[in-house]
């Protein structure tokens, strides 16, 4: 057996004792041992000569970090709407009844821990779980039984089935990215061509924009990274990928890893760049491995390395890191604090990422799909990029689509499909609303279908979820703010705060114990959380729900009860302790919680 | 040239280049509410007190460097309302109970809070389950009344040369702990002599045997509204 | 000319110390110009066990048991106004500081663990009601129109805040009146 002091001193041998990738040594370990106990953090801490508190504190930040102990086998269901749907809550049961636990418990032998997590990216083949961090999509029960037996026989996961961890691309429609080879090195070898001031300007032709999520023109976060002071720059691949009902990133790292990486290369190129980081979520860990063999040859064949393409000084190399289950590290300076090892957190901005980001250098931060584009821009030019889509949002657009719908999967349009047409694509029936880039989003009611995929009209980072008619959109936001406020960072008031009381609130509805007076107060904290928070994350938490109410009132207004005020707490239940105590169950031994006489 | 200036509630305010909102102001007197900024350190951001409406946009003025020409809108009741709900989150995550505070009087939570004219907590209080920690001989901490404006955390890292708290978990499970295995104050470096020992906004770090030295009714808030006492160079304070 | 209708006004203690009623009587010289203007309901100041319709209701405590919501709930029934008077009333208070503990072993700590109290048994008197888990500000049990907080609110600031209701403006009470503690 291993000690832990041996795991330790393996995991920072790796990382070369480097306080800045502490996460990545705490991520490391985190496999090896299974938990990280306190002892263990005293170590990391004096080894990397940080204080321990610090360290104490990275690993208390991130879900798939485990400060107690848990169970050897983890199994974590995928919590998003549409996992749901699928009936992940159910096979939660099922596993938990079968193995005698509850969920958020670690079994008495310390065998099996079940609980539930944020959207793991699998919508187009839920319900999905993870296993010891590996992902497992296509669950139905036959399946969780055998679940059951491999971890009651203490199998190794490495000795489980191979094709419980196959994962499907499922790519429906194709059109310029999906749809054309991609020889690596050839959209390099263009605008190597086209010198780095020419590129550029191709660059700026396209008006390419962030397909993140904010809608950013590329060309000009470039060039501000280009103009800023200071060497060493930095390009980032932000392959965080949280927002629930997203997957397309997924796809293409899977897929098209070389155009991810050659955009990244290209974006070098374009900046000055010498050092390039993939910022990979914790729940696509299992694709580390394609991407460093993707990697290795690239350096191989000279499109990485020094000199890259033969030209004297383009040095570039990438390397990746995992996160560990935080949605808020997609936010593109929470990511930078993430990659430097710490907690988190967004920074306050200005200064932005392009003059102050990784360790204070000027750094690029774009999404792997708008990387992933860049290629197509650098083989055909600037202006044929610019001619599809729409005027002001060029180019094909990536939708992860799930939920209600006879073929969900990845589908590549360009910008400016009608939502109507999109749905009569992926065989979408009695629609009752679509969940447009994920929780974040926008909640579109039929009426709105005719409503365009593009900036300028609805925007999106990706995520297309379908509820038909059965399903209750209140739910859907419920889910949506559950999320909201398991994932906030807990920095700022309005957001720490704001997201646990908008998901009390909403649970109160759901028992059955609405007033009028919680929707005012729903609309209050939507309007705090809009302005006062202080990244995307809470500014955006109360989407659903203001949408919800704005196109689906009565949705809300069937959980009220038609009085003015009811307690958030159950009034009888708060005596159950007492009638425990004192043997009591007498009239007087209770409490109705429903009357408040009307005023 | 003239020096730029901004327009605060519709008076000018002048500022020097990388002066954020908050600075300025308080430079030509005026002020703007705010918890956790301090003088000494660098903006942090988290509190939302300081929240202006500068050029049709809500800022955090605290960290939010001045432009020249800008409206800012700060005392309004719209705004001041929105700060006022801000406390009333900070009320309810934590226990606060002023009377059995020794900080009351001397509290900036409390006094924001006068000041705004909060008069109750509003929401349902979480009733968090956050013990105490008495091990240091000289120095208690209460952390059923934390607000995480990480002033601590800063004067213990930048003044003190030590690193004595940190913030763990995230969201509303979010917790001060300190830098030592087993958890207690007692087996830190902290001296009640830190910086850090003196910095704390609210009432989570107490010196031991100074309780209730300076009757209620006598104490800082009792004699003058923040938005005064806020004002004072720090010379005069402390 | 026709004397004003006298305002009809109510007041209870429910997990409080009357501490607040004190300071109510605390009023001095107001008292009298008080009881020109209002007539008691319901009050430890009067006789009256229910509360009828009345104009303005004033709590003191927090909700700690199965009566306290039944009283509460009469009062919000019967008064216009519903006034939280107090920190007890406002936030919980002092009795709120066992919410960390676990009832049970609350009660057994009183019941059977003190001496003079040993009968064995936490009381099971169906006469007696029983806690709750968790004491309560009463705007977490009913709706509430205005809060006076204080441990007790000073003489001062109950006279200026009842004078505003009686006059029908919107009460304010701010610096320096305003207190926590
Ligand atoms: C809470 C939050 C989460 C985000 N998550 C992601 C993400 O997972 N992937 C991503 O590319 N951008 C994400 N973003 C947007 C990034 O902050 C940033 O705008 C983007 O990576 C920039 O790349 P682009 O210009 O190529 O879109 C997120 C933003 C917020 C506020
Ligand atoms: S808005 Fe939420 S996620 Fe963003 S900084 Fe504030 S607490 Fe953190
Ligand atoms: S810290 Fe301030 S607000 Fe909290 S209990 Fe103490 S005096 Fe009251
Ligand atoms: S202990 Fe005090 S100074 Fe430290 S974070 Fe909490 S409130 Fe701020
Ligand atoms: S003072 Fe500006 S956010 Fe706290």
């Amino acid at each position: 057996m291993t000690t832990t002091d041996e795991h330790v001193e393996a995991a920072l041998q790796r990382y070369g004792h480097r306080a800045d990738v502490l996460l990545q040594i705490l991520v490391e370990l985190q496999a090896r041992v299974g938990w990280l106990p306190s002892a263990l953090i005293t170590r990391v801490a004096h080894a990397l000569g940080l204080p321990r508190a610090r360290v104490e504190g990275v690993a208390g930040f991130y879900s798939f970090l485990h400060l107690a102990p848990v169970g050897r086998y983890r199994v974590l269901f995928s919590d998003n709407i549409v996992d749901q749907m699928l009936g992940s809550r159910a096979l939660m049961a099922q596993l938990c009844d079968t193995l005698w636990l509850s969920p958020g418990r670690v079994s008495e032998d310390g065998l099996v821990s079940v609980d539930t997590t944020s959207c793991t990216g699998m919508g187009d083949q839920g319900p999905a779980m993870l296993v010891n961090g590996q992902a497992i999509a296509r669950l139905d029960p036959a399946r969780v039984n055998e679940i059951c037996e491999l971890i009651r026989a203490q199998r190794p996961l490495d000795a489980w089935p191979a094709h419980y961890f196959a994962i499907d691309d499922n790519i429906r429609r194709r059109d310029a990215l999906l749809g054309s080879a991609f020889v690596p090195g050839d959209a390099l070898r263009a605008a190597i061509a086209l010198g780095r001031e020419g590129w550029l300007a191709q660059m700026q032709a396209s008006n390419l924009r962030g397909r993140g999520g904010a809608g950013f023109t590329t060309a000009v976060k470039w060039q501000a990274c280009r103009d800023a002071p200071g060497a060493q720059k930095v390009v980032v691949c932000n392959a965080d990928e949280g927002e629930p009902g997203t997957f397309k990133d997924r796809v293409l790292l899977t897929r098209c890893a070389h155009q991810v990486i050659e955009g990244m290369t290209l974006a070098a190129w374009a900046v000055g760049a010498q050092q390039g980081l993939i910022y990979l979520r914790g729940e696509y860990c299992y694709l580390r491995a394609s991407l460093e063999a993707v990697l290795a040859q690239r350096r191989r064949a000279g499109w990485l390395g020094a000199g890259i393409g033969g030209v004297a000084g383009f040095d570039f190399d990438v390397e990746i890191h995992l996160g560990a289950g935080a949605y808020v590290c997609g936010e593109e300076s929470a990511l930078l604090e993430s990659l430097e090892g710490k907690r988190g957190t967004p920074r306050i901005r200005p200064p932005f990422p392009v003059t102050h980001g990784y360790l204070g250098r000027p750094t690029v931060v774009n999404n792997v799909e708008t990387l992933a584009k860049c290629c197509l821009i650098a083989q055909h030019g600037g202006p044929a990029f610019a001619a599809t889509g729409t005027a002001q949002s060029a180019g094909t657009k990536l939708l992860s689509i799930s939920g209600d719908c006879a073929r969900p999967g990845v589908y590549e349009y360009p910008f400016g499909v009608s939502i109507r047409q999109v749905l009569d694509d992926c065989g979408a029936r009695e629609v009752q609303a679509v969940q447009v880039g994920g929780a974040s989003g926008v909640t579109v009611a039929p009426y709105e279908f005719g409503r365009k995929i593009a900036f300028e009209d609805v925007p999106t980072a990706g995520a297309f979820m379908v509820f038909d008619a059965t399903r209750d959109i209140f739910e859907v936001a419920r889910n949506f703010v559950h999320f909201f406020a398991h994932e906030s960072c807990g920095f700022c008031t309005p957001c720490r705060v704001g997201t646990a009381l908008l998901r009390n609130t909403l649970d109160k509805l759901a028992k059955g114990n609405g007033s009028a007076a919680d929707l005012t107060e729903i609309e209050d904290l939507d309007r705090l959380l809009k302005q006062t928070s202080h990244c995307g994350l809470g500014s955006s938490a109360p989407n659903p729900v203001i949408d919800g109410l704005q196109k689906f009132r009565p949705a809300y207004e069937r959980h009220l009860r038609n009085r003015d005020f009811v307690p958030a707490f159950d009034l009888d239940g708060a005596l159950a302790r007492a009638r425990q105590m004192t043997g009591r169950d007498d009239p007087g031994a209770h409490l109705d919680n429903a009357t408040e006489a009307e005023r | 040239m003239s020096t730029p200036h901004f327009l605060l509630d519709g008076l000018p305010v002048p500022f020097e280049e990388g002066q954020t909102i908050l600075e300025a102001a308080r430079a030509a007197g005026r002020y703007i509410p705010h918890l956790c900024w301090h003088p000494e350190f660098a903006p942090h951001g988290s509190c939302k007190l300081c929240v202006v409406k500068a050029a049709g946009r809500y800022v955090s003025s605290c960290a939010m460097p001045a432009r020249a020409g800008w409206e800012v809108e700060s005392d309004t009741p719209a705004l001041n309302t929105r700060r006022r709900t801000l406390l009333q989150m900070l009320f309810v995550e934590g226990n606060h109970f002023c009377p059995a505070c020794e900080k009351s009087g001397d509290c900036q939570l409390q006094a924001l809070a006068y000041d705004l004219e909060m008069t109750t907590p509003r929401f349902t209080h979480f009733f968090p389950d956050r013990p105490v920690d008495a091990s240091h001989p000289d120095v208690l901490l209460d952390f059923n009344r934390c607000i995480y404006c990480e002033l601590c955390v800063r004067a213990s890292r930048e003044t003190d040369g030590k690193a004595v708290f940190a913030l763990s978990q995230r969201g509303i499970h979010k917790k001060l702990v300190v830098n030592a295995e087993s958890g207690r104050l007692a087996d830190t470096d902290f001296a009640a002599t830190d910086h850090a020992a003196h910095i704390c906004p609210v009432g989570v770090i107490l010196h031991k045997r100074v309780g209730f030295r300076t009757p209620i009714g006598a104490r800082t808030y009792d004699a003058a509204p923040i938005r005064v006492v806020a004002m004072r160079t720090e010379a005069d304070d402390d | 000319m026709t004397e004003p209708r006298k305002i009809r006004l109510a007041t209870v203690s429910l997990a409080g110390c009357f501490g607040c009623h004190m300071s109510l009587l605390d009023i001095d010289d107001h008292l009298f110009e008080l009881a020109g203007k209002v007539a008691f309901d319901r009050s430890p100041l009067t006789d009256i066990k229910r509360c009828g319709p009345c104009d303005i209701g004033l709590i003191e405590g927090g909700v700690c048991n199965a009566e306290n919501v039944h009283v509460l709930r009469a009062f919000r029934a019967n008064c216009h106004t519903l006034v939280a008077l107090g920190a007890c009333a406002v936030n919980g208070g002092l009795p709120a500081q066992r919410n960390h503990l676990d009832l049970g072993r609350c009660l057994t700590a009183v019941f059977q663990s003190r001496p003079g109290m040993d009968t064995g048994a936490v009381p099971d008197d169906p006469e007696l009601p029983l806690p709750l888990d968790q004491v309560h500000p009463i705007h977490e049990v009913v709706h509430v129109d205005y809060f006076l907080p204080g441990c007790p609110p000073s003489g001062e600031a109950i006279w200026a805040f009842v004078s505003d209701l009686l006059a029908g403006r919107t009460p304010r009470v701010a610096h320096p009146l305003l207190h926590f503690d």
